[in-house]
């Protein structure tokens, strides 16, 4: 069971805006999915290792060379941002101005 | 014969010869996707003029270096998640409808390398969250073999693109059954790889420990063959892995000695009874080639379900943390301060699955409820990769099962119950959760819908469900694939 508060404090987390009718919604559809999803919790896992991940690789090295990446490349991922003032990525005051 | 029509071999056999031109074959696929795509909606970008720009300069490239290649000229489609340089990739989301690759994907380069054609790029659930393309961005997917059908998902628009006829061959991505549920509902072959053994950089990043790229033919030569290209260590990828087992070509040889397991948990209640019937024809015919069959189990089945649901969730919330319409994307330039920009963005940018899918992952990430879902659920996914394990302890060359409880089903039938389309996945999880490959294949249709039977290997043992898909393809099933 989640709560309609709980969606709230977590749609604030992931920076979802969700209109009330919304928050109702994924409400019920959450609490749903927990519920099936919670059978895991009776299963005896005692002494069980976490899985860490996909891969059975460990540590993985290579040398720290610098890359080859050009210029024109690192532009294109600038070029990409929706607000721009010359080669910089601008966003709005974190703080309101009084 | 219309030349999109062919098999990827066939194709490649005959541009050998000289009997068409790439070109040629490019635009026969172009036309087929003008003529159906506007009531199937498979892509969401079709490159006509690159199409036909690339397809000239590879006929230069043969004219000089011959057919070197058992892909060169051959059209492809490629799911809308993974990266081709200077074109949109969306990944199915309102919130990406602009975004431009800046770089290809490991894949894309290894596929440029034998020549081939990108025709376009297919339509899939959103950020390939879902089990039947409804969940896009750009509307959804009907299956070519009945248009009121769902064509499966994520991976629903390569699928589609590939039974219509629109491309030869296509590539896909799996984290949960996307590219194997799919090719099930299409009537085509799909292959999962082993984790590991294609590179995912470029790939847009679902659920990291899980995603795999993988391809789907329209018979199992040609999903191999797609295989073999895009295959191999990348050092842009750290969890890529080179093979000790390359992946060949299928031959048709005798399956004497080959021991098949029947996981008892993949034939229970739900299973729909057709389906199961045809399962056991392909059991019969199997053990007519000398196959022998062994009942195993696979104990931690019924919680694989729940299990997906917790890890993929999870991961996915921190992989989509990144869309914040700052870097690149749609950005709402609404509201006073930042905050307001990352709220109004991904409320507007992301659809409701991929909305409900961060929330879940944020929740049992959270403090106080960690260790009761998420790290229960990497405990339980250690439990599940020990009962295949111990399987493949038996000597079992590979595991033969159902790759969905039922045929499609009708658009709109289940987008309103997320847990009922999550039902979906219930054969194909396991695979993802273990890191082993499966192939989806053609078993036959129910309802005059395709349905597909899987095979699943151990680590990177691709070859052995491959030449059994290939035996099933040529003595069981015959003509149900282009190559049957």
């Amino acid at each position: 069971m989640i709560n309609k508060d709980q969606v709230k404090h977590i749609a604030k987390l992931t920076r979802l805006k969700l209109t009330e009718e919304k928050v109702n919604k994924y409400q019920k559809d959450l609490t749903k999915i927990l519920h099936y999803v919670g059978q895991l919790q009776e299963i005896d896992t005692k002494n069980i290792p976490p899985c860490s991940g996909g891969t059975d690789l460990k540590n993985v090295f290579r040398e720290d060379e610098s890359g080859t990446r050009i210029w024109e490349e690192s532009q294109k991922l600038v070029d990409q941002a929706p607000s721009k003032q010359k080669d910089l990525i601008k966003t709005k005051g974190v703080f309101i101005e009084s | 014969m219309k030349l999109n029509k062919l098999t990827i071999t066939q194709a490649h056999h005959r541009l050998k010869k000289k009997e068409f031109s790439v070109k040629e074959l490019t635009k026969d696929c172009l036309n087929e996707i003008k003529k159906q795509d506007s009531k199937i909606n498979a892509f969401i970008t079709v490159f006509e003029k690159q199409a036909i720009k690339q397809a000239e300069e590879i006929d230069k490239r043969i004219r000089v270096q011959g057919v070197d290649n058992l892909l060169t000229g051959i059209p492809l489609g490629i799911k809308d998640n993974i990266l081709i340089k200077d074109t949109i990739c969306t990944g199915g989301s309102q919130i990406l409808k602009n975004y431009q690759a800046s770089y290809d994907a490991t894949v894309i380069k290894k596929l440029r390398q034998q020549g081939v054609v990108f025709l376009g790029k297919t339509n899939l659930d959103e950020f390939a969250m879902g089990s039947s393309t409804e969940n896009s961005g750009f509307g959804p997917t009907k299956n070519p073999h009945n248009l009121e059908h769902v064509p499966g998902g994520s991976s629903g628009g390569s699928a589609a693109a590939l039974a219509g006829q629109m491309c030869l061959g296509a590539l896909g991505s799996d984290t949960g059954g996307s590219i194997r549920q799919p090719a099930s509902f299409c009537g085509i072959v799909g292959i999962k790889p082993s984790y590991g053994r294609v590179s995912r950089y470029g790939l847009m990043a679902m659920a990291s420990s899980l995603d795999q790229i993988g391809s789907l033919g329209s018979c199992v030569d040609d999903a191999a063959i797609l295989l073999q290209a895009i295959e191999g260590k990348d050092s842009l990828d750290s969890t890529s892995k080179q093979s000790d087992y390359p992946i060949k070509i299928p031959e048709l040889k005798s399956l004497k000695n080959f021991k098949i397991g029947l996981p008892k948990e993949y034939f229970i209640q739900g299973l729909d009874l057709e389906i199961k019937e045809l399962i056991d024809k392909v059991i019969k015919k199997l053990q007519g080639q000398g196959v022998e069959f062994v009942e195993v189990s696979l104990p931690n089945t019924k919680h694989a379900l729940a299990c997906y649901y917790i890890i993929m969730p999870a991961e996915v919330s921190a992989n989509l943390a990144r869309y914040d319409g700052i870097k690149y994307g749609l950005s709402s330039a609404q509201g006073k301060d930042l905050l307001d920009v990352y709220l109004n963005s991904r409320s507007q940018g992301f659809g409701e699955e991929a909305q409900r899918r961060i929330m879940l992952g944020a929740y049992t990430l959270s403090a106080g409820y960690y260790d009761a879902y998420y790290l229960q659920a990497q405990k339980v996914r250690t439990l599940i990769k020990q009962d295949f394990e111990r399987v493949w302890q038996q000597n079992i060359d590979c595991l033969l099962t159902p790759t969905t409880p039922t045929p499609a089903w009708k658009i709109g039938e289940k987008i309103n119950d997320p847990l009922s389309m999550y039902l979906a996945d219930v054969y194909t999880v396991s695979v993802n959760l273990a890191g082993l490959p499966g192939i989806s294949l053609p078993a036959g249709k129910v309802n005059d819908l395709p349905v597909g039977c899987q095979l699943i290997g151990n680590h990177f043992q691709e070859n052995k469900i491959l030449q059994v898909a290939k035996t099933i393809e040529k003595a069981v099933f015959v003509g149900l694939t282009k190559n049957g």
